[in-house]
């Protein structure tokens, strides 16, 4: 381990965590557009050129209102809620492959905070830890609505958990690997997992709705039955936490399912821009590849929230419990047969 | 036989292992001592996070990220359900007999003992008198492979008995139909 | 036709109770329906106006503050008869007639004036009666963009005559220019 390597891989965390941070702050920003623009309106306009300035002002905003703490006798939990919901939602960002390596003063640089061989387990462990921001904030509150909306997060946390956890055990069982890297390199060309395991992601698409509180599934800040959830009690930039926490999530859960299912980094022709251009300008191309696909499911996001209305909280348990988990145990079922199908037909003798 | 370990000296892995052993030795009695039922469910969280943590450092990262997830991401949310929907908050623990807590104390010193005994019969890592086979048991694919060679029936043994629990829990949560 | 067949807005579905389809249960179509006709507003022309830098076109019909009317010497045109406050329908004019003294010729036109004319702006709805039911031509509902300004008391939203009647300038600037015609 030489000082390089250490500084190598600090600039990629600091830049990691700079982008993460800035795509959660105009996340807010798109997300305000967005449903404007859904909604046959323009959107915050104001602060900058189209508003672009818009996410600066909130966040000045939230620094400067009063810091409002309710009566409750865990005022340590109560502040430490937020904290563990934003650090959380920064960490999952350390084992997701930006780009494939860049070759910069005469040496290589991985774009990739570190490439574990259980990347994925990581990323499930992390999201799982989550819940306990939500958990303790809501607990911590004293409220009766907090309490319900943590509740509600957690279950439903924990539920679609299960589902997400079997609908990716498919698309392992094909790729043989659970290192994000692997995975993406395994999809060069166009052998994007989602043509090969179409069920698999859309059961992990539904998921990762769930998983981030977005909008079908959003009960746990349901302002028509619990005020605003969890956070209810929340002022100021505790408050700003949790939401960004929340826009950190989504911009996390749409990096894996480009990484997962979309191919990554990996665009059209990256191996000829490669051999005619040059590594590193194909894989800046590739970077700029992930980010499109990333900033598409974002976009995707925003569009189904503005589009269906929330489910009710026994349809969600409904669609998680009895239809996602058999849906998915089916298809890991469907796809160790056509794995297997050669040593099948010959077991059968064909 | 005991070594004492050289402060001045130490290396970081060692430091981590001694912050990772004083949170989970700490975390561990106040999960008992304390009062409060959620502030116990916490203490047990962090217990289990810094478990986690030993677990990386002897570098079985599947164990570590299995651990998080099962324990912390799924047990422990249940438990703090529990609690937090039973309303707990009161203290109305029942006084235990004093036979019970003199009996409890018997057996942890039994226990302590065995575990001490244990230990210091045990092999030191450092001395190189393991066998190595040189495959790497931290990667999955080593350990998937083990699991389902050569140790496919505990394995599906294992299985087994979660699903029969499972039936179990479903059966018993089960509403009796009435029959017309 | 039976009653349940008419439709007045063309636009009446019969709600039924039948079983959903194996495709309608998975709800996916519908979904995807529904992302469809969100999508088609996102790229729809934007409805909103720009306030302080886009105005709104008003209406040719609009109808604005109050004003009470002078005639070209500057003399009031209101003669108190009272048949604004009759037609009001939020009844929201009153006024008291007075009679005019031979000192006060240059100052109203009719033998009659209004000594009080107040007007509720709480209660006007701007719907224009009072302006048609004028006999000598003598209120008017201008094109002022102002309505009524904010105010904090409620008896500040009573106008009288020292705020609805025209100012006397107007009146000469309407007379010089109606002479240069």
């Amino acid at each position: 381990m030489d000082s390089t390597f250490i500084i190598e891989k600090s600039v990629v965390i600091l830049v990691v965590f700079g982008v993460t941070m800035l795509m959660a702050m105009y996340s807010t920003w798109a997300e305000r557009k967005v449903a404007a623009y859904l909604q046959d309106r323009v959107g915050p306009n104001r602060a900058g050129w189209g508003g672009l300035f818009q996410p600066l002002a909130d966040g000045l905003k939230l620094f400067a209102k009063e810091e409002f703490a309710p009566n409750t006798p865990n005022q340590f939990l109560f502040r430490v809620g937020p904290g563990i919901a934003m650090a959380t939602a920064l960490m999952t960002s350390a084992v997701i492959p930006w780009g494939d390596r860049l070759h910069l003063f005469g040496r290589d640089i991985l774009l990739q905070a570190t490439d574990i061989n259980v990347g994925i387990l990581y990323i499930f462990g992390i999201v799982s830890v989550g819940v306990y921001g939500i958990m303790i904030g809501g607990w911590a509150s004293n409220n009766k609505f907090s309490l319900i909306g943590a509740i509600r997060a957690a279950s439903q946390m924990v539920s679609y958990e299960v589902a997400m956890g079997l609908s990716i055990v498919a698309l392992l069982m094909m790729t043989g690997t659970l290192s994000l890297k692997e995975i993406s390199e395994q999809q060069a060309g166009m052998n994007w997992n989602v043509f090969y395991q179409p069920i698999s992601f859309l059961i992990f698409l539904i998921c990762a709705f769930a998983e981030t509180n977005r909008t079908p599934f959003d009960l746990a800040e349901c302002e028509t039955e619990l005020i605003g959830g969890y956070h209810t009690e929340y002022s100021s930039m505790r408050m700003g936490f949790y939401l960004f926490a929340e826009y950190a999530n989504m911009f996390i859960s749409s990096t894996i399912l480009a990484v997962l299912f979309f191919g990554g980094y990996n665009y059209p022709g990256m191996s000829w821009v490669a051999e005619n251009w040059g590594v590193n300008l194909a894989n800046i191309i590739g970077i700029g590849a992930l980010f499109v696909k990333l900033c598409g499911f974002i976009f995707f996001y925003m569009w189904v929230r503005w589009t269906i209305p929330r489910f009710r909280y026994d349809q969600l348990m409904h669609l998680g419990w009895r239809i996602l988990i058999p849906l998915s145990i089916i298809n890991i079922m469907i796809t160790g047969v056509v794995i297997l199908r050669g040593e099948i037909f010959a077991y059968l003798g064909w | 036989m005991i070594q004492i370990p050289d402060i001045a000296n130490a290396t970081p892995i060692q430091i981590l292992f001694c912050v990772l052993s004083v949170i989970t030795l700490a975390t561990a009695f106040l999960t008992i001592y304390s009062k409060k039922p959620m502030h116990n469910a916490i203490y047990l969280v962090i217990c289990f996070t810094s478990i986690s943590g030993h677990y990386l450092l002897l570098n079985a990262q599947f164990l570590a990220l299995v651990n998080l997830i099962v324990y912390i991401g799924a047990i422990m949310i249940l438990m703090l359900f529990t609690i937090m929907l039973m309303n707990l908050n009161k203290e109305n623990e029942v006084h235990k007999p004093r036979i019970t807590r003199l009996g409890a104390i018997v057996v942890f010193c039994l226990m302590c003992l065995v575990l001490i005994a244990m230990f210091m019969n045990s092999k030191p890592i450092a001395d190189g008198s393991y066998d190595v086979t040189g495959e790497d048991y931290q990667s999955i694919q080593v350990l998937g492979k083990l699991l389902l060679n050569e140790y496919m029936v505990p394995f599906e043994f294992a299985s087994v008995l979660l699903l029969v629990a499972m039936i179990g829990a479903v059966l018993l949560s089960k509403k009796e139909k009435i029959e017309k | 036709m039976s009653i349940q067949e008419i439709s007045l807005s063309g636009r009446k579905k019969l709600v039924s109770n039948k079983e959903m389809t194996f495709l309608e249960k998975m709800y996916l179509i519908a979904i995807l329906k529904g992302l469809g006709i969100t999508i088609k507003h996102f790229f729809r022309k934007k409805a909103t106006i720009n306030y302080p830098e886009q105005v709104r076109e008003f209406s040719p019909v609009y109808r604005g503050r109050h004003m009470l009317k002078r005639d070209e010497q500057g003399r009031e045109n209101c003669t108190a008869c009272g048949l604004c406050a009759l037609s009001c329908p939020a009844e929201a004019i009153t006024m008291k007639a007075a009679e005019r003294k031979a000192d006060e010729k240059h100052l109203y036109r009719e033998e009659k004036y209004a000594s009080i004319y107040e007007i509720n702006m709480l209660r006007c709805i701007f719907c224009g009666l009072c302006e048609e039911a004028c006999p000598k031509d003598a209120i008017y509902l201008t094109i002022s963009k102002e309505l009524v300004p904010a105010n904090y008391d409620r008896e500040d939203f009573i106008f009288g005559k020292d705020k609805l009647v025209m100012p006397l300038e107007m009146a000469i600037k309407n007379t010089q220019l109606k002479n240069s015609n």
